[in-house]
C-alpha cells in the first residue's frame, strides 16, 4: 500500500483516523472468530458521511479494495482484510438520524449499535426487535451485511424483516436509493437482495428500520428437561399447537454448567439434559391463554421442572444465563469456535447426537445452545488456538458438522454468514450455476471485486456466466 | 423456420404438451424444470421471445411473444413436512388445491392473496400479490424460503434452501419474489408454513371512511394489532358505506383478549361473523377484483391513508378499494387508462409511495410498467441484473415502462 495513499486518505478523515502501524492494526487483524485472522494494509475511520463517500471515491480510483467493518463482533471472518486492502471502520458514523415515532420507522447510520437504537425507541413504547447476542456492540450496519437474527427473531423475523430501505454506497462511489419507508418497493426487492450481502455489494450509508410497539406483556418460561430429544418434542408441540413464542431457546447440559459455574449463574438446574427457555409476549390476556398452553405442552413433553418469570427482573434473570452463555463458555478455554448451522426442526434430536459423536472423535469439548425454534443450532468448541494439532482437529470437526447439517436438508449458516469461515463449504450447499449466478449478481454491484474480496463466493466454484451486451 | 422450432419443442416436451393459444401463439407445457430448461434454451437459440403464464387468471396472457410457456404443468405438491412447517410445491400448483392439501395437516400458508381460487402459487410469488393477512404475516417474501428458478438462456438457479433461517450466499430468491418473472421462470418453491390457528374471528363495522381511518389509528396506540384490520370500500363488501374488517388468529386466550380490547377501544357497533359468514365474507373480499381489468398497490403508510385515498379517488377512482388501516398499503382494482396511472405514480411517488401495477391488458402494462418512478441509481441496477438473469431479453415483461 503505498504511503501516498494513507497520506491523502488522511487529508479526507484527519490522520489520526488513519491507523498504518503494526501495533494500531493489531486491534483489526480479527473479529469474534478466533480461528482466523489477517492484518489489513491500513484502516481507516471515516467521521461523517461525506467523509465515507470521498474514503471509498480515492479508493475506487486507486483500484484498491476495501472491506467495510463495524464493532468487528461477527463470528464468521466476514471483516478481515488482507494486506492489499483497506480497513474501512464505521463505528464513528453512528448517529441515529431520524426517529419516527408516528411512522414507526429509524434511519440510522451504519454506525449506530444495535442496543442504542432500541433505547432511544423506549420512551416512545417502540423498540428494535432483531436482537443479536451481541447487540450491546454489535452495529446496525454490520446486522444488515450479515442479516443477523438473534433469540427474538422467531416470532418477529432477523433484520431482512426489518430493513425498509437503504441508501447504498457503491464500490465505485456512485450513490443508491433502495427500498421505500414501507414495505412496498419502487421496484424489484432490491433492499432484500443487499441484506445479508456481506460487504460486498457496497456500504449501507443510511438504513431505515421498522420499529415494533412494545408489548404489553411478557411471561417467560423455564423447562429442564430428561433429554434433548423431549425437549425437541417439546418444541414441535408448541410450535404445531399454533404458538409462536417470541423466542424458544435451549441449552444443553454442558453449556448450562458452564453457565452456572460462571459468575453469570442464572439458578439453571445442572442436572438437566437439556433447558428450554420460552418467551411469550403479547396483550396481557394473549400472554396468559399462551403461557398457561405453554406450560402444560411443557409438561405434556415431559419437562421435569417448570419456572416461570412475570417481572422484568425475574425474566433478566432467566435471560441471563443465555445472553452469557458463549461468555460463560468463553472462561473454561483460551479459545471458543461458535459454529453456527441450520436444520429442519424435526432433525434437532438426531443432530445433536451426530455433533456429539463429532465432538467426540476428535477429542474436543463443545457445548450446544441454539435457536430451537428454527433450528438454529450453535455448537461451541472450546479450545487452545496456540495448539495447531487441536486447531486442526477443530477445522475438521466444523466441516463434519457443516455436511452432516447439509445432509439432512440444512444450511450451513443462519445469522452469522459466510465470510471467510464458510468459504469452503459454499460448493457443497449450492451447484456451480446458483454460484455463478451469485457472482454475477455481485459483479453488477461492484464489477471489478474490489468490496469485500474473498468472501461468501468461491470464484473458482462458479459456473461461467453469460452476460447480455448492451446496458 | 418457426416450425422447425415448434417441432424441436414437441419433440422435447411431447406432442400433448405444445398447443396453441386462442390467438394461436404456440404454447409449451413443460412438466418439469429441466423441462423449462431445454425450452429456454431451445427459445434461445432460436431467438424467440416468452412470454411466461400460470393459469392465466391473473395477469392476462395477452403479451406480444413467439411463445407462451406456462407453468401449469408444474402442478406436484413435492414435499410437505408438518413437524417443520415447510413444504415444496411446484409453482403450477393452484393456490386452493395447496390449501385444501395443508389443512389436512392442520397447517396452512398465511397468505390471503386476490384473484381466482386457481391461480398459481408461481403467480402469487412472481406478482408478490398478498392481501389483508400481510399486516399480521407479512408481505410474500417472508413465506418465501427458496426456489428453483430458470434463466432466460435455460440455466436452473436454487437460491436459497428449505430451512427457516438462512443466510447462507446472497439472497436471490428475493429478486424473484416480486420480480414478474423478469429475473427468471419460477419452477419450484419452498415454503414456510404455519399451523392452523386454534381461534379465528372476524369483525364487522361500517361507518364514513374518516372514521375509520381515526378508529384504526386509536387501535394501534392502543397496542392492539389483529392479523388483518383492513379497510373496503363499499364496491368490495357490496355495501352502503366503508367497512372496517378486522380479522384475529391465534390461540383461543390472545383472540379473545384481542376482541376484548378492539370492543373496548374502538367506538363502532361492530359485527362478529360466525364461521360461515366470516370465510364467506372473506372469499368476496378477495375475489372482489377478479373482473377488473387492472390492479395496482400502493405502497402507503397507515399515517399517508387518508390523502392516498383521496389522491386514488380522484385520479382513478373510488371503486373497488382494499387497505390495510393499521399496516399501510393499499390496492385499487378498475379499468384506468395509462396516462391516469403514470400521474397517479408521479403523485405518489412525491408522496415517497411507491405505485406497481400489479394486472393488466398488455397494452397498458408495456405503457405504464409494473414498476416506475425508481429512485437515484436504480435504473441502471435492474437493467444490469436483467441481463444477468435473461442475457439475451427472451422474457417479454414489462417491468419497467416501455419494453426494448
Amino acid at each position: 500500500m503505498s504511503p501516498a495513499l494513507a497520506a491523502e486518505l488522511g487529508r479526507i478523515v484527519g490522520p489520526r483516523w488513519v491507523r498504518f502501524r503494526p501495533a494500531e492494526l493489531a486491534a483489526y487483524e480479527a473479529d469474534g472468530l478466533p480461528t482466523h485472522a489477517s492484518r489489513p494494509a491500513l484502516a481507516v475511520i471515516p467521521g461523517t458521511r461525506h467523509e465515507l463517500i470521498e474514503t471509498i471515491r480515492l479508493l475506487h480510483l486507486a483500484s484498491v479494495p476495501f472491506v467495510a467493518r463495524g464493532a468487528g463482533t461477527g463470528l464468521s471472518g466476514g471483516a478481515l482484510a488482507g494486506k492489499d486492502a483497506v480497513l474501512v471502520v464505521l463505528t464513528r458514523l453512528n448517529r441515529i438520524l431520524h426517529l419516527d415515532p408516528v411512522r414507526r420507522r429509524a434511519v440510522v447510520e451504519p454506525g449506530v449499535v444495535n442496543a442504542r437504537l432500541s433505547e432511544a425507541a423506549l420512551p416512545h413504547g417502540l423498540y428494535y426487535a432483531p436482537d443479536p447476542s451481541s447487540q450491546s456492540a454489535c452495529t446496525l450496519g454490520g446486522n444488515v451485511a450479515e442479516n443477523a437474527g438473534g433469540p427474538h427473531c422467531l416470532k418477529y423475523g432477523v433484520t431482512t424483516n426489518h430493513v425498509v430501505a437503504l441508501e447504498v454506497l457503491l464500490p465505485n462511489a456512485e450513490l443508491v436509493r433502495l427500498g421505500s419507508r414501507s414495505s412496498e418497493s419502487w421496484g424489484p426487492d432490491l433492499v432484500g437482495l443487499f441484506v445479508g450481502s456481506e460487504g460486498m455489494f457496497g456500504i449501507a450509508t443510511e438504513i431505515t428500520l421498522r420499529l415494533e410497539p412494545l408489548p404489553a406483556a411478557v411471561r417467560t418460561l423455564l423447562a429442564a428437561f430428561p433429554s434433548i430429544r423431549a425437549a425437541s418434542e417439546a418444541v414441535s408441540g408448541i410450535i404445531a399447537a399454533g404458538i409462536v413464542p417470541a423466542a424458544m431457546e435451549m441449552m444443553d447440559q454442558a453449556c448450562v454448567r458452564a453457565v452456572e459455574a460462571s459468575i453469570y449463574a442464572a439458578g439453571y438446574p445442572t442436572d438437566a439434559a437439556a433447558v428450554l427457555l420460552v418467551e411469550v409476549d403479547g396483550t396481557a390476556e394473549a400472554v396468559q391463554g399462551e403461557a398457561d398452553l405453554v406450560e402444560a405442552l411443557l409438561t405434556r413433553h415431559r419437562a421435569t421442572e417448570v419456572r416461570t418469570a412475570t417481572t422484568a427482573v425475574e425474566r433478566a434473570r432467566l435471560w441471563q444465563g443465555r445472553k452469557k452463555a458463549f461468555g460463560a463458555m468463553g472462561r473454561i478455554s483460551p479459545d471458543l469456535a461458535v459454529q453456527d448451522a441450520v436444520v429442519p426442526r424435526s432433525t434437532l434430536p438426531d443432530i445433536l447426537d451426530r455433533v456429539a459423536a463429532i465432538a467426540a472423535h476428535y477429542r474436543l469439548n463443545v457445548a450446544n445452545v441454539f435457536h430451537a425454534g428454527d433450528g438454529n443450532l450453535h455448537p461451541n468448541i472450546s479450545f487452545d488456538g496456540r495448539d495447531p494439532d487441536m486447531v486442526a482437529r477443530v477445522h475438521a470437526a466444523n466441516h463434519d458438522i457443516m455436511h452432516a447439517c447439509l445432509a439432512v436438508g440444512g444450511s450451513i449458516t443462519g445469522e452469522h454468514g459466510v465470510g471467510s469461515d464458510k468459504l469452503a463449504y459454499m460448493p457443497d450447499a449450492f451447484d456451480a450455476d446458483t454460484l455463478g449466478a451469485m457472482r454475477a449478481v455481485r459483479e453488477v454491484f461492484d464489477p471489478s471485486s474490489r468490496a469485500n474480496p474473498g468472501k461468501v463466493i468461491p470464484y473458482h466454484a462458479c459456473r461461467e456466466w453469460r452476460r447480455g451486451g448492451a446496458v | 423456420m418457426s416450425h422447425d422450432v415448434l417441432d424441436r419443442l414437441r419433440s422435447l416436451l411431447g406432442p400433448a404438451s405444445v398447443s396453441r393459444d386462442p390467438d394461436g401463439v404456440p404454447r409449451a407445457v413443460p412438466d418439469s424444470t429441466d423441462a423449462v430448461a431445454a425450452t429456454l434454451r431451445l427459445v434461445d437459440e432460436s431467438g424467440w421471445r416468452v412470454r411466461l403464464e400460470g393459469h392465466g387468471s391473473w395477469v392476462p396472457p395477452d403479451a406480444s411473444a413467439d411463445l407462451a410457456l406456462t407453468t401449469r404443468g408444474l402442478d406436484r405438491i413435492v414435499t410437505v413436512h408438518p413437524a417443520d412447517l415447510v413444504a415444496t410445491v411446484e409453482a403450477g400448483v393452484p393456490m386452493d388445491v395447496l390449501r385444501r392439501r395443508l389443512a389436512d395437516d392442520r397447517m396452512w400458508l398465511a397468505l390471503d392473496p386476490p384473484g381466482r381460487p386457481e391461480r398459481t402459487v408461481g403467480s402469487i410469488v412472481a406478482t408478490a400479490t398478498a392481501g389483508a393477512l400481510r399486516g399480521g404475516f407479512g408481505p410474500v417474501r417472508d413465506h418465501v424460503l427458496g426456489c428453483t428458478a430458470v434463466t432466460g438462456d435455460g440455466r436452473v438457479i436454487r437460491p436459497g434452501g428449505t430451512v427457516v433461517k438462512n443466510v447462507a450466499g446472497y439472497d436471490l430468491t428475493k429478486l424473484q419474489v416480486g420480480g414478474f418473472g423478469a429475473f427468471g421462470v419460477l419452477t419450484t418453491l419452498h415454503l414456510r408454513l404455519r399451523a392452523l390457528p386454534a381461534a379465528d374471528v372476524t369483525l364487522l363495522a361500517r361507518a364514513p371512511r374518516d372514521h375509520l381511518t381515526s378508529v384504526a389509528r386509536d387501535l394501534a396506540d392502543a397496542g392492539v394489532q389483529p392479523q388483518a384490520l383492513e379497510l373496503l370500500s363499499p364496491a368490495v363488501s357490496a355495501e352502503s358505506e366503508w367497512i372496517m374488517a378486522a380479522r384475529c388468529m391465534g390461540s383461543a386466550g390472545g383472540v379473545a383478549g384481542d376482541l376484548a380490547r378492539i370492543l373496548d377501544t374502538a367506538d363502532l357497533a361492530w359485527n362478529e361473523l360466525d364461521v360461515e359468514r366470516a370465510h364467506a365474507f372473506w372469499h368476496l373480499v378477495t375475489h372482489a377484483g377478479s373482473g377488473a381489468a387492472m390492479t395496482v398497490r400502493l405502497g402507503v403508510l397507515a399515517a399517508g391513508l387518508d390523502e392516498l385515498l383521496d389522491l386514488v379517488g380522484q385520479h382513478l377512482d373510488e371503486g373497488l378499494i382494499w387497505a390495510g388501516a393499521s399496516q399501510g398499503g393499499m390496492r385499487w382494482a378498475g379499468d384506468a387508462a395509462p396516462e391516469h396511472l403514470r400521474t397517479l405514480r408521479h403523485l405518489a411517488a412525491e408522496r415517497e409511495v411507491p405505485l406497481t401495477l400489479e394486472r393488466a391488458p398488455w397494452a397498458v402494462r408495456q405503457a405504464v410498467g409494473h414498476f416506475g418512478a425508481y429512485r437515484e441509481g436504480v435504473g441502471p441496477l435492474v437493467a444490469q441484473l436483467r441481463e444477468v438473469f435473461d442475457p439475451t431479453s427472451r422474457f417479454v415483461v414489462a417491468l419497467g415502462g416501455v419494453e426494448p
